[in-house]
């Protein structure tokens, strides 16, 4: 019964817990002027927010749905492994649009990959092996 | 008991509220863009949400059988917002 009691107590803290950084982290995506702030922003979202909703899932199935279930922790280890590629991704696009700043030069390389242009005198295409 | 039942109501009326002001509000960023990263960005979010749609109707209904479905929307969002970033990048999606 006690137990029982903390157990909706937490699953009421996580939602709202949940609720807020899901917030606070659109908000951001609404309010920040750059592309790459703008970037940083909806993180929150994808860790905290869905994470926390996701454990309010876990503990209440743990009461009510009878005994712990497992897959909320595959969604929450498959959000937190995609999101930094999925981030990595968007930086990319945004300096090949140019809407940031340059970044300072890499130091072994001449230029970011994504500025890079292929030469002029490249050969030709093998258009036959296409 | 029935304390900790309505609090716990609340907090769900509450969160499904602030989901739902989530999703429109990235759908706003979607609109005005300004740039192919916002729009591909403000996408990746309202996937995030639809996410957590789903799991706080699961736990709303008290099933367990929206757990599939978050999980294919999971994954389906992370493989199109890399596709929409490859378009942008390479014009092509698989080289």
């Amino acid at each position: 019964m006690i137990l029982e009691f903390i157990a909706i107590i937490i699953v009421a803290l996580c939602l709202l817990i949940g609720s807020i950084f899901s917030l606070v982290g659109v908000i951001g995506l609404l309010k920040f002027e750059d592309s790459m702030t703008r970037l940083h922003a909806p993180t929150k979202v994808g860790t905290i927010g869905v994470g926390a909703f996701l454990l309010a899932s876990m503990v209440y199935s743990s009461v009510y749905g009878g005994g712990w279930s497992i897959q909320e922790l595959l969604i929450m280890s498959f959000l937190f492994v995609t999101a930094p590629i999925s981030a990595n991704f968007i930086a990319k696009v945004n300096m090949h649009k140019r809407a940031c700043e340059t970044p300072p030069p890499p130091v072994n390389d001449e230029t970011w990959a994504t500025y890079k242009v292929p030469e002029d005198n490249l050969p030709e295409p093998d258009t036959k092996s296409a | 008991m029935s304390f900790a039942l309505g609090f716990m109501n609340i907090a769900l009326v509450i969160s499904f509220v602030v989901v739902i002001l989530a999703q429109i509000m990235s759908m706003i960023r979607l609109v005005i863009g300004p740039g192919t990263g916002d729009r591909i960005l403000a996408l990746d979010t309202m996937v995030v949400n639809a996410i957590a749609l789903v799991v706080l109707l699961g736990v709303a209904q008290g099933t367990r059988i929206y757990f599939e479905v978050s999980l294919i929307i999971a994954m389906l969002g992370f493989v199109s917002t890399v596709a929409y970033a490859r378009f942008v990048l390479r014009g092509d999606i698989i080289e």
